[in-house]
């Protein structure tokens, strides 16, 4: 036992020793949490628009101004024919174009239900989705307002029905906001994401600067080295989360709806299946270089795959299972679960299942593949 | 001199050949993003899981229950049976969002009267409420349309979409793109600038510096294999999303190649530029995965719109090369416009390369301290 506490304390000497090191395990996921939790939204916030109004009318005015009254487009030019337009849309300027063909208004006093021309730059398919959605919303109440405006002329018209209205109401969320949902999940994703690569380089980086030769020649026994390694980050990793959290509460005011010692417990457990990955990496590498490649890229699979960004259930079945042995998926989910819907203990028992059986597997790998004798 | 270079680059090629779980990553890399990318990473909503509070009961919701699973987009889990069960599929995460149809669904429905569908969300996971409303509003629509036979009415206007570039809206034309943005950026970046940290590190940096060549050279030297490298997966990239997933080359290939070229280039020289501000591979590394890596990926518009981010972040966008690379790629490879087209983007990452030498110039020593 002895043994073990000088050993952690050599590798804490270490650690904070190396002065570059220290601000950038601190600072820089600080500001990562900071910037890409504002980053990470699907939201369509400004869709840029030019219109080709080949009518000039009163009413297709009407409609460019709806429009361009509507905070969520930008009117981008009003060229005069459509070349002009489509060339925008090859300079990448506007998202939609919008033509308005020659008696327009003619034809819907004429009850000919004139048709919209739109050009849409679909290469972000969602955003093209989106986009054209909020246009088709315009002109819809465009056409509603037409009705109420000119009841007269409109007024041989079969009386529609009331159409069922579907309300909505967020729980855990109620305004939606982007940062809570992604702050615990990128604030997980950096813990883990850190710790891996750290101690990936960490075993391989003695081997290749020669100072592994001395521990080897001491009596240190295979998972007293291993668990040497390892305390040392995982308390890296809990003083990591644990600003993280005291971050994005005060920037974000995400909420701490569950209890706050199950998501350390858990980081725990997590914590130590990934540091197990990040040595087993470091033990099967050659070089420095070697093992940050090996790591970087599982941790891009397992970021990729862990429903930070796109979410697990809409990917097929076969990769929804690929990632029960991802860490970082289970690390996201209870982040999520307990912060915000403050998800007890029974809620996240099969991440907590899943992560242990890892934890064990990749920590029995790493004490097996660590070779004194070389 | 040629020709004692020409050695050196082949020298570090070998050193990179005969490393054959590095290369089988490099390689290996960019092959498995592609098809998690291509596969794997969507945002469609397919099959979300969902709770039914039925107070009505009858056939009219019934029909509107099978009306909502029959689109795809929702699959029923579960039939409620009281208010108090609706917390529990929300918080174990088993369920997106409950539809609640009020008592008399059926009499206000055909009545025409006034009838409300009451949706409680998930909202922690904002996309995917938004998303999963919209869907459940447009099938509520469709069920109303199909059940009380309305007819279009002819005097209101309607619009007919027609979607450029990208007809099927598949997600592989975004994300090819930005997948060899990003590829380029990691290898040639990340891997320049820790060989050259690992050369200070472990101190064979100073025999390189006694030996002959300029240190200029001994740079390109080093950099030269990794860029063709890079290159190489490039166009394995390209080639994948042409067959695999039918992404086009519209523009013309010779632009497009040259555009990589260019860009590897800008990513060389930033790579290049981290290594002078670092002592050990460590540093390198962080420098380069946390400083390079995600914000490529996440402020270079490649995964989410930078129109739709706060300005700070957007003007943090566009010092990324990786912004201007993936617009030109999109460009040439989608719209399939020529160089007149995408002049200021050139312009920029030509702008960029120069600066980042300049700054490495300023920064290399020749001697070590």
């Amino acid at each position: 036992m002895r043994r073990l506490r000088f050993l952690i304390q050599k590798e804490f000497i270490q650690i904070f020793r190396n002065k570059a090191l220290l601000p950038m395990m601190t600072l820089l996921p600080i500001i990562q949490l900071i910037i890409l939790s504002n980053a990470a939204s699907n939201e369509v916030k400004d869709v840029r628009i030019a219109v080709v109004d080949h009518d000039q009318s009163e009413l297709s005015r009407a409609l460019s101004n709806k429009i361009v009254a509507n905070d969520r487009f930008s009117l981008l030019a009003a060229p005069f024919n459509k070349k002009e337009a489509l060339d925008l849309m090859q300079l990448d300027e506007v998202d939609i174009v919008l033509e308005v063909p020659h008696d327009f208004e003619k034809q819907l006093y004429r009850g000919e239900a004139p048709q919209l021309q739109t050009l849409v730059n679909a290469i972000n398919g969602q955003q093209a989705t989106v986009g054209s959605g909020y246009l088709n919303g315009i002109i819809g109440s465009l056409n509603k307002e037409i009705r109420r405006n000119e009841p007269l002329f409109f007024s041989g018209l079969p009386k529609h029905n009331e159409p069922v209205v579907v309300t909505s109401n967020n729980w855990y969320n109620p305004e939606l906001d982007y940062p809570h949902f992604m702050a615990p999940g990128i604030l997980a994703e950096l813990t883990a994401l850190l710790t891996i690569v750290l101690t990936a380089m960490n075993t391989v980086r003695e081997r290749e600067i020669g100072t592994i030769e001395q521990i080897n020649v001491t009596p240190i026994k295979k998972w007293e080295f291993i668990l040497g390694k390892l305390v040392p980050f995982l308390c890296l990793g809990l003083v990591l989360l644990t600003v993280g959290l005291i971050a994005s509460k005060l920037i974000f005011d995400i909420p701490i709806r569950g209890n706050i010692g199950l998501i350390f417990a858990y980081a725990v457990v997590n914590l130590i299946c990934v540091l197990g990955f990040g040595l087993l990496i470091s033990n099967f590498a050659e070089t420095q270089q070697q093992a940050i490649f090996v790591a970087f890229f599982f941790v891009l699979i397992f970021v990729l795959m862990c429903g930070l960004f796109t979410p697990i259930d809409s990917m097929p079945k076969w990769a929804q299972y690929a990632t029960i042995p991802n860490p970082l998926a289970h690390f996201i989910s209870v982040s999520r679960k307990v912060l915000l819907k403050g998800s007890g203990l029974a809620d996240i028992k099969m991440e907590f299942v899943y992560t242990i059986i890892l934890a064990l597997l990749f920590n029995a790998a790493a004490v097996w593949s660590y070779k004194k004798q070389e | 001199m040629f020709k004692v270079f020409m050695a050196f680059v082949r020298k570090e090629f070998y050193h990179i050949l005969r490393d054959k779980r590095t290369l089988l990553i490099l390689f290996g890399m960019p092959l498995a993003q592609v098809l998690i990318f291509g596969y794997a990473v969507t945002n469609e909503f397919k099959d979300a899981r969902i709770d039914v509070l039925d107070y009505a009961k009858d056939e009219t919701s019934e029909q509107y229950i099978n009306h909502l699973q029959s689109s795809g987009n929702f699959i029923v889990r579960k039939v409620l049976a009281s208010q108090k069960d609706m917390e529990a599929g929300m918080k174990a995460g088993k369920t997106k969002l409950v539809v609640s149809i009020p008592e008399n669904f059926s009499e206000d429905f055909y009545a025409g009267s006034p009838t409300q569908i009451q949706v409680i969300t998930d909202g922690s996971d904002p996309n995917n409420a938004n998303t999963l409303v919209q869907y459940l509003t447009e099938m509520t629509r469709s069920f109303q349309q199909m059940k009380r036979n309305e007819s279009p009415n002819p005097y209101s206007i309607h619009v007919a979409s027609r979607m450029l570039y990208n007809p099927q809206l598949a997600s592989a034309y975004n994300f090819v793109p930005g997948t060899i943005a990003l590829i380029l950026l990691i290898i040639c970046a990340m891997l320049t600038s820790l060989t050259i940290a690992k050369e200070k590190e472990i101190g064979t940096m100073e025999i390189l510096l006694v030996s002959p060549l300029s240190p200029l050279l001994i740079i390109l030297g080093k950099v030269a294999p990794y860029a063709l490298l890079s290159f190489g997966n490039a166009v394995i990239v390209i080639l994948i999303g042409f067959f695999v997933f039918d992404v086009p080359v519209l523009g013309s290939t010779v632009l497009l190649l040259g555009m990589c070229f260019l860009y590897v280039f800008t990513a060389l020289s930033l790579g290049i530029f981290i290594s002078t501000t670092v002592k050990t591979q460590q540093e390198a590394m962080m420098k380069s995965l946390m400083g390079l890596m995600m914000p490529s990926m996440l402020l270079s518009g490649f995964i989410f719109p930078l129109a739709s981010m706060p300005v700070v972040l957007e003007y943090i966008g566009k010092i990324i090369p990786a912004t201007y690379f993936i617009r030109i790629l999109k460009g040439v490879m989608l719209r399939g416009v020529g160089l007149n087209f995408i002049l200021f983007e050139v312009g920029v990452l030509l702008m960029m390369t120069l600066g980042f030498l300049l700054l490495s110039w300023r920064n290399f020593k020749i001697r070590l301290e």
